[in-house]
């Protein structure tokens, strides 16, 4: 099924500009997934060294963090939409 | 090369100021194309049980606070933040929770106020920040 990722301001230089990216997915990671496959030097912003999502990247799926879903087994619906939104965080040592 | 109004790098300094000794944070908002700031936005810092050396702000906090800047007809430069008795370099922490295509400017502030400011940017393998030149407009 089709859904579309909203992709923030800081990212869209490596999905060409793109606000909003479609892909075929039947769950959340797998949207991930095909988004990456897709524009690959997105990966290493959006994932760790041990794959798992940075810690700074949350994902929505409609109004709802999909961290209180199934994170990211949510299955999906054709129409979906997710986004990804940044928080930010850091200081000194 | 970050730009930055004198009024508004005067404004971000004051915010500094006031949290000492408390890290604050804020956006940067004003042109993506020049990488100029017309506008300083400050923010709640979410880090209540590390408020010296810690800020965060939550995923839908600063999309709500962009959105509002967006609405205004800024664009979202980067973010500040200050380090309480600390120097303006970037810390690992700092880096680890980078974002890639925005500037990063840090306050270090004393209890008589900022001593130094600089501004970074994430270099594209994460690895590092590097940092980038600030000027000052009038």
């Amino acid at each position: 099924m089709t859904v579309s990722i909203r992709i923030p301001t800081p990212l869209r230089p490596y999905t060409d500009g793109q606000s909003s990216v479609s892909v075929q997915a039947t769950t959340v990671g797998g949207a991930l997934a095909s988004l990456t496959t897709a524009h690959p030097d997105l990966s290493r912003h959006l994932r760790n060294d041990d794959g798992k999502l940075r810690s700074f990247v949350n994902v929505y799926l409609g109004e709802e963090d999909i961290r209180f879903l199934n994170a990211e087994d949510t299955a999906l619906t054709d129409g979906a939409e997710l986004t990804i939104v940044p928080s930010i965080a850091g200081g000194a040592a | 090369m970050l730009r930055i109004d004198r009024e508004q790098l005067e404004r971000l300094h004051s915010h500094a100021a006031e949290g000492y000794p408390h890290e604050v944070v804020g956006i940067l908002a004003g042109e993506r194309c020049s990488q100029t700031v017309h506008h300083v936005q400050p923010l709640i810092n979410e880090r209540a049980d590390s408020p010296a050396n810690r800020y965060k702000v939550s995923g839908l906090a600063l999309m709500r606070a962009e959105q509002a800047l967006e609405d205004e007809g800024h664009e979202v430069v980067g973010y500040y933040h200050s380090h309480p008795d600390h120097p303006a370099q970037y810390s690992d922490y700092d880096r680890e929770h980078a974002l890639p295509n925005m500037s990063y400017l840090i306050a270090s502030v004393g209890d008589g106020g900022v001593v130094h400011t600089q501004s970074w940017r994430l270099v594209e393998d994460r690895s590092s920040m590097q940092e980038e030149a600030i000027q000052i407009e009038s």
